[in-house]
């Protein structure tokens, strides 16, 4: 089963991964910008971190046969400083024809302060004017619920958006149905502890369905399992689900959403696949 | 292929997570954990009643038991203008 992980941070991860997820059946991965565990002390940081994502990761995912794409932004942590934010906000747009780049991401909500709102909307305002897609990270634990109803009510305010263009990451089962029913795709990420198993996510797959559900494992420096969709899968096959289902959730969606970039370029493994794209 | 009934997968997982939840709590009582002193214990005591609910959202319900309340005004309070 080829597949595909949506969310997940390589930049992190040492070869070993990429070896091991190649084998695993991992065809592409998509890597937002994320939080390295400290604060960025200025925009040139940014700007190295870019050039790492857009330039060099790519070349050592091929070297396991694995198409890597990115997404650019400042995330919500660092987002409490609203003058570095919009630098890096400002020099994000020289980045965005860069062959991989998918769009603007991960942004979002942390502890779901004003300050984050305002980097927030500024991020939406450069992927509305920049016509790129959006990857949203939602608030960790207790703050989850509030910052996610916080993030879709500013989305669904702004009518510029084209909400299948829009991923809003990191559900869970008391945030699923507000994206699924607000017309958002909705990310599941797999952690050991602070996030979503495969288990509660097959669970939320039976109860909405496969339509706009990605799965990813956002493999980054902290606990977390870069394997963490064939785990997905697995669970789905001991309950007895077809394989058209799975490769629905972990290939086709993924390409489904993915397309929607123009900066999503593509070469399917399958041969067949190949040939009707000449 | 035929899967075996969900009863017949979860019975073993589910005991061995009740038990794990079961020694937490012994091991919590032992270190002297008291009603009304912290309020994460009373979130564990509410999170363990729904346990017992049927209606079929227990994950859901518990997940909003350990979550900070939306407030529908947000924004409002925090005077936000969309050219800020």
């Amino acid at each position: 089963m080829y597949y595909i992980d949506p969310h997940i941070h390589m930049v992190s991860r040492t070869t070993d991964d990429y070896e091991t997820l190649s084998k695993m059946g991992c065809v592409a991965v998509s890597e937002p910008a994320f939080w390295a565990g400290y604060d960025r002390g200025s925009v040139d940081g940014f700007r190295d971190y870019f050039e790492q994502l857009t330039a060099f990761e790519p070349k050592r995912a091929a070297a396991y046969g694995i198409q890597h794409y990115t997404w650019l932004c400042i995330n919500a942590k660092e987002a409490e400083n609203v003058a570095l934010s919009r630098e890096v906000i400002a020099m994000i747009p020289g980045f965005l024809d860069r062959p991989g780049v998918l769009g603007i991401g991960e942004i979002g909500l942390n502890k779901n302060t004003r300050n984050e709102v305002i980097v927030f909307l500024e991020h939406v305002e450069l992927a509305v004017q920049t016509d790129e897609q959006i990857l949203i990270h939602t608030p960790h634990l207790e703050d989850k619920y509030q910052g996610t109803r916080m993030i879709l009510d500013m989305l669904c305010d702004d009518r510029r958006l084209s909400r299948e263009r829009v991923l809003v990451d990191h559900v869970e089962e008391h945030t699923v149905r507000h994206v699924l029913d607000a017309g958002f795709w909705a990310g599941m990420t797999l952690y050991p502890v602070s996030k979503c198993t495969p288990a509660r996510a097959v669970n939320m797959v039976e109860m909405y369905g496969p339509e706009r559900l990605l799965v990813n494992s956002a493999g980054d420096w902290g606990p977390s399992k870069p394997t963490a969709v064939p785990d997905f899968i697995l669970e789905l096959r001991r309950r007895g689900h077809p394989e058209s289902l799975i490769r629905r959730i972990v290939y086709e969606n993924p390409l489904g959403f993915f397309g929607q970039s123009r900066g999503f370029v593509f070469e399917s493994p399958l041969l067949e696949e190949q040939q009707a794209a000449r | 292929m035929h899967p075996a009934p969900a009863i017949e997968q979860e019975f073993l997982p589910l005991r061995a997570k009740l038990l794990e939840i079961a020694a937490a709590l012994d091991r919590i009582d032992r270190a002297g954990w008291s009603k009304g002193q912290d309020p994460r214990a009373e979130r564990i005591r509410a999170a363990i009643e729904l346990l017992g609910d049927s209606r079929g959202d227990r994950a859901e319900q518990i997940q909003l038991v350990f979550s900070r309340p939306y407030e529908e005004d947000w924004q409002g309070e925090f005077r936000i203008t969309r050219s800020e």
